[in-house]
Formats: C-alpha cells, structure tokens, sequence
C-alpha cells in the first residue's frame, strides 16, 4: 500500500508518524501516575509501527502515472477489512455484556470486566469501529464513482482511515482502564478527542476536494447524507465534548457543562450521533449501492430532497425527547416530542423511496440476498424512525423510558438498519473492488442474512417484552393503591428475556462472523480477468497527459 | 421553481455545505442557548452544598466504573416514581454536576435519593458483592475497591480544573483538598474538624468502610452514595409534592 504514495507523500506520512509517535512519549512521560500512562506506550507504539510500515517502501519505486487513470481504492479496501474486523470484536463484547447481565460473575474479579467497563466497549466498538469504519470506506468510494474523479491525494485517505482507526483504539482500550467521561456514546477522554479533531477536519477537507475535482455538475444525492454526516458529527462531537482536563499528565477531565445543560447537550449530541452518524451516513450508502444492485434508478428525486433535508433541520431539535419528565424545563421537552413526531416524514420519504426504487426488481429482492440485505434494512429503517417517533411522545415515554425497550429500539436501528445496509453494501462493494466476479460463496451470504435476520428478530422481541413488562411493573399499583412490585421483583422477571437477547445477538454475531470468512476468501480467490468496464475516472486520460 | 433552486444548489458544494450548516444549526440554538439564560431554568437553592474531595474522588470512581450505564440519578416527574424514589429531582440538584449523571436506563434502580437509606456496613458488603444482600442482584461485584488505596495527591488539581468549569471551590478549599479526603473517612485525625469548616456542618465524616487505618476507593465510592440526594432539602420543600426529609441511617 504504501507503493501507491508518492515519494514526498511517504516522506509525509514517515514524519506524521513519527511525530505520533513522539506524541504518545509525550504523554507517557507526563502521566506516569496516571492511566494516561499506558495510552502514552500505546501511541508510541502504534506510531512507531506506522513509522516502520512506510520506511520498508521509503526508497521503493515511484507509482507508475497510470494510476491517475483510475480511482484510489487502496484506502477503501482497508477500510472495509477494518470494518468487518471491528464488527466481528464489538459484536462478540456485545454478547459478552449481554451475558453479563444474566450471568453477572462472569467478571473473575478484575476491573476491566465489568458490565459498566465492557458496555462502552460494545457500543463504540459497533458504532465508530464497525460503522465509522464502514462509512469512511463507502464515502470515498461513492464519492469517487458520482464524481468521476480520483481523490486528489494518496496520503489525505490513509490518514483519516489509520487516523480513526487509532481514536478507535484508544477509546475502546481506554474504557477497560476506566478512562471514560461517562457521557453516552462519548465517553472518549479529552486528548483522543481532540485527535479525531484533526482526524475529522482532514476528513472533511479530503471530501471537499473530491467534490471539487468531479466531472459531474451535479452532486449526487448519497454525497448530499456523506456531507452532512461528516459536518455535523464535527459539530455535534465538537461542542459536547468541552471539557477542562486535571492536567497534562492526566488522562481525566472535566466537561465544561453541568446539570441541565449538560443533560441537553448531551442528548443533542446523542440523538444526533443517532441521526448524522447512524442515519446520514448510511442513507447515503443505501442512495448508492441499492440503486446499483437493484439495476433502478432511485424512485424519486423529490422525495430525496425532501428526505434529506427534513432530517437535516428536523433532527437537531428531537434530542430532548431523551428527557421527558425530567428537570429539564417543560418546553424543550415539547419541542423535542413535537419535532421528533414530524420526524417520521422525511424518515418515511427516505424508507419508501428506497423500497419503491425496487419496484420492478422484486425477483432479483428474491433471488439475491445481498439485495434483500439492502430491503430488510430499509423496512428496519422504516420500522424503528416509527418507533422512535412514538416513543418521543411524553406518555408513552413516561412507560417506555429507563427500560428494556429504549435497548430494544436502539438494536432494531443499529442491527436491522444499520448492520444490514451495510453488510449489503459490502457484498456488493467487495467483489468490484477486489476484481472478483462473485462473493467466494454466495451460500454463505444468505446464512448470513438469515442468522442475522433471526437475530436481530429475536433480540427486540426479547427487549420489547422485558421493556414493556418492566414499565408496567413499576407503575402497577395494588388495590390499597401501593406499588405493587418492589425493583427485584422487575429484576427477576427479566432474566429469561436477557438469555434470550443474548441468543439473539450471539445469531447475529455468527452471521457477522460468516460474513468476515466469506469476504476474506473472496479476496484471496484469484482474480478473475475481466476488470469492471468504465469504472475509471472521466478524462483520466488527459489528467495523465496533463500531469 | 423549489426544484430549480435545489438543482442550482447541487451544483455548488460550498453551497451545499453552508445550506446544511444553517439547517442543521437552528435546533439546538434554539433549544440550548436559552437554557443558560432563563433564570427559572435552575431553582435558586441558598444550601446547596459543593462535594466534599473524598465525596468527588467516590464520584469519579463512579464515572470510571460506568454506572451510568445501568443506574439513573433522575427520578421523574410521575407518582409511581416519587412513591418509589422520593421526592422528584430538580435542577438544581446536579448543578455542579461535570457531568450530569442522569443516566438513561435502569437495569438496577434510581439513585438520586440513595444517599442515607442504607447503612455504610450495607453498601460495602453490597460492592464487595451484590448477591450476597440482594440474592437476585445482576450487578457486578467491586470486591477490589476495598483493596484499592485512593490516590489522594492530586485532588487540588481535579478542583482547580472543576473550578474552571464552574464550581465555586475557594482556595482553601483546594489548598485542602488531599488532607480533607483523608480527615472525612478518618474521623480521629487531629485536623478533621476543617472537612466540615469548609464543606457544612452536614458533611458526613466517618470511617465509611470499616477499616480506619487506610483511605480506599472504597471510602470514597461510599462517602459519594450516601451523599446522593442529600447536598440539598429544597426537593422535600420547594417543589408539587412536599415531604419530611429522612433521617439517614448511620
């Protein structure tokens, strides 16, 4: 990979990771009382690793000038393998934590295994691991094709994509040290932070000069959900994260919001890690890759632009529905139920316009499970914006909240919406890129969808029981008008719900499992020897000529 | 005519990136920014008190252990909660909260008001492991907290930098920070009388976790449960459903 940079750029990229490296020295030299300590080591290693990766080819060849005949797919390819790779880890803590809270002695007294340790774990290992991953890979590869244009650089990707990659890393491996800000879904500590920071604006910049590089006048809508994806998780992750650190030497910090405001900020930021990472982002691989493995255009263009720009503006009010009941003034809690009801149209725009797009494929839906991956996550995707919609109004939250069911609803987003999209697209995403004429096993892909649809249905009916039993277990009340359940009494009837989550969510983590086999086989078949026709970038051969 | 425009937007990705920008941007100006500036947002309590050092080192071991995760610290707003929890929280209750903990589920209960309702003899044989108090508990046991000694040293930074957020700590306060933490879970020490000088005469100062001779996360962890709920009365006053503060069991 790194023949396919440039001689300045793996100068670059040498005095990048070398400066990482003498960063995490920094760190472990400041914090040596402090767990700060061995996130330091950890830099220091990784940097050094990277160092070594780039000066084995420091002198190799130059890349020939053809390369500006075709895209830069390199990055892409490692992204999906990381992916697949973060899935596989974050899927199997999942059943670990999910076990943990049936069998909770699982823990063999260290610190490290405990359920509050481990949860975070599971949840950025899924998100930012899996579908960070995921979403960087997807975006530069969509941008690429709706551009017809190679991205401007080798280097800008490989940063952003090893750059992440090691946030990722010390996010996961700082929660089971206990280094975590305890605020959900960015519980990453201050200077890992502020490293995706520079991860993200390199992001950012990398996609803007893409886009500015295309062929095509227009952009396309998948750019659209990408572009918003990556601005506003900069926003969201920018401002929530404020925080005032101990000192240097120290890996915990102080958000700078307290109380009631931090509570808002926090679910501002929640709801719309939800809606901008979960849901934009991979909005825009389902506006490419469906329509390419379905073979139809998208059904309608106005419903797109309606779509997108209702979620964009919508959204970012929803978040205080997390809040209903609480200290939080009566008046953002309406706004939030009120806005996140109206949420369900540009939801709905998006999921029918997905499902109408295969109007008239509905054999290929049948035949080809890499296509029915895509439909059941546009139904999911349909399934849980309603169910979102009408767990934000204030009653039913009032029995909803504090359960089983929020989990329930989250994993209906997370495995049916998001997990199956993006399985989807990778079938379809892997073959193309590795010059492969199918998946090495086309059996294996529908185990896959099959267990991860048995799953996934297995695991919210579990938590819509224990949900709704739990809400209405502590709201029962007995003739002589006391409660009539005391918390264990709840706490007891939710054990047969947890095992079965856990079965559930271990279906789907052997689907995941099948799926990292078969991609990995795939790629290591021999290629076949007809290359995809037309799929390089417009004018490539002038851009040569040129220079 | 609509459609005209947004095909002339799709052209431009400045454009587009100041168009989502601005659409993105209004929702949370609007719901935020006045949250800082409505005086009735957080009630005016005159007795809310400030955590004692050992009381935050016990909160931050709170936050390293993720607790959030499974226990809320926000009882609502509805009967069955407050019959079950107390009085319902208020906003004022976790203002010098950095950050809030107000959590989001419920796999073991609420603890806003779980300070004083269980001895300290319970709480540490609860940590040390949960089933043998509560046979059906699923809460992880936290038998190493007790072998654990609390890093005391550098208590004045964590005050200092809470100061810069926002939580009016004096200097004496953070001057004291490391001796206070000690004094509080260490009753007859000569200089345990400055803990509640500075904090309140209700701060809770004794050996929370039956071994005098050393200050452990423990103690810590413990002096901060039996604190929840109890920095301030105005819930069991100022608030729709008033009520007799308990008496904490010692």
């Amino acid at each position: 990979m790194i023949l396919t940079l440039t001689e300045a750029e793996r100068q670059i990229a040498l005095g990048i990771s070398v400066a990482v490296a003498l960063g995490g020295l920094v760190l472990a030299a400041a914090g040596t009382q402090d767990t700060m300590e061995v996130h330091g080591w950890l830099i220091l290693v990784f940097g050094a690793i990277c160092a070594v990766v780039v000066i084995r080819d420091l002198w190799g060849p130059e890349p020939p000038r053809s390369r500006l005949e075709s895209y830069y797919d390199e990055p892409i390819k490692a992204g999906i393998i990381a992916s697949m790779a973060w899935a596989v880890v974050a899927m199997f803590v999942g059943v670990w934590v999910a076990a943990l809270l049936a069998f909770p002695d699982l823990t063999f007294d260290g610190a490290w295994a405990s359920f509050g340790r481990l949860r975070p774990v599971h949840t950025s290992g899924v998100i930012f691991g899996f579908g960070g991953n995921a979403l960087i890979a997807t975006s530069l590869h969509v941008v690429q094709r709706t551009s017809r244009a190679r991205l401007p650089d080798q280097l800008s990707p490989w940063f952003v994509l090893v750059g992440y990659n090691l946030f990722c890393i010390l996010a996961a491996s700082g929660y089971l040290l206990g280094v975590t800000q305890s605020k959900e879904y960015a519980e990453a500590e201050w200077y890992a932070d502020i490293w995706l920071v520079i991860v993200w604006v390199t992001y950012f910049v990398l996609y803007i000069r893409t886009l500015a590089r295309r062929k095509e006048p227009h952009i396309y809508v998948a750019n659209w959900y990408f572009m918003a994806f990556i601005l506003v998780v900069a926003i969201l992750h920018i401002i929530n994260n404020l925080a005032v650190p101990v000192s240097l030497g120290h890996a915990k910090s102080y958000t700078i919001w307290s109380g009631v405001q931090d509570a808002m900020v926090q679910w501002w930021y929640g709801h719309n890690a939800v809606a901008f990472f979960l849901t934009a982002g991979f909005l825009g691989m389902l506006y490419y890759y469906l329509p390419i493995r379905a073979q139809r255009p998208i059904f309608s263009y106005r419903l797109s632009i309606l779509s997108f720009w209702g979620i964009t503006f919508f959204y970012m009010w929803a978040g205080s529905h997390h809040l209903h009941y609480t200290a939080l003034p009566h008046w953002v809690q309406t706004l939030g139920m009120t806005f996140s009801v109206m949420l369900l149209v540009p939801s709905w725009a998006s999921a029918g316009n997905a499902l109408l797009t295969l109007n008239g494929a509905w054999h290929r839906v049948r035949d080809d499970a890499t296509l029915r991956f895509m439909m059941v996550a546009a139904v999911f995707y349909g399934i849980s914006t309603f169910e979102g919609s009408f767990l934000a109004i204030r009653p039913v939250n009032s029995l909803s909240h504090y359960t089983d069911w929020t989990v329930g609803h989250v994993h209906a987003g997370a495995l049916g919406w998001v997990a199956l999209i993006t399985f989807g697209s990778f079938y379809t995403l892997v073959p193309s890129l590795w010059k492969r004429e199918t998946m090495y096993s086309p059996a294996l892909v529908e185990w896959h969808f099959w267990l991860s649809l048995a799953g996934t249905l297995i695991y919210i009916f579990a938590m819509w029981n224990s949900g709704i039993i739990q809400g209405l277990m502590w709201r029962t009340y007995t003739e002589e008008g006391t409660l009539a359940y005391s918390f264990l009494d709840s706490l007891r009837a939710m054990y047969p719900y947890y095992i079965s989550r856990t079965l559930g969510g271990l279906l789907f983590l052997i689907g995941a499992a099948i799926g990292a086999y078969n991609m990995w086989r795939t790629i290591r078949a021999a290629p076949s020897s007809a290359p995809v026709e037309g799929d390089v970038p417009l004018n490539a051969a002038t851009a040569v000529a040129r220079g | 005519m609509a459609e005209l425009f947004h095909r002339k937007l799709e052209r431009s990705a400045i454009g587009f990136v100041l168009a989502i920008v601005a659409a993105a941007s209004v929702g949370g100006l609007v719901e935020i920014a006045p949250l800082f500036t409505i005086d009735e947002t957080v009630e005016k309590v005159p007795d809310m008190r400030l955590y004692t050092p050992l009381e935050l080192a016990g909160r931050n071991i709170y936050v390293r252990e993720g607790c959030y995760a499974c226990h809320s610290q926000m009882i609502r707003t509805l009967q069955d909660e407050v019959e079950r929890y107390g009085p319902y929280s208020l906003a004022v209750e976790s203002k010098y909260d950095h950050p809030m903990l107000w959590g989001s589920k419920r796999t073991g209960p609420d603890l806003a008001r779980i300070g004083g309702k269980y001895s300290d003899f319970w709480h540490v044989a609860h940590l040390t492991n949960p089933r043998d108090v509560v046979p059906d508990s699923n809460m992880p046991a936290y038998a190493w907290l007790a072998r654990t000694t609390l890093r005391l040293d550098d208590l004045p930074l964590h005050l200092k930098a809470l100061r810069a957020a926002g939580v009016p700590y004096t200097d004496a306060m953070i001057e004291n920070a490391s001796i206070d933490a000690y004094d509080q879970a260490t009753p007859e020490s000569s200089t345990s009388s400055g803990v509640a000088d500075r904090y309140g005469q209700e701060t809770q100062v004794r050996v929370f976790d039956d071994v005098a001779t050393e200050v452990t996360e423990m103690d810590a962890l413990v002096a901060y449960l039996q604190v929840l709920g109890r920095l301030t009365d105005a819930p069991y006053k100022n608030t729709a459903a008033p009520q007799k503060p308990p008496e904490p069991v010692k």
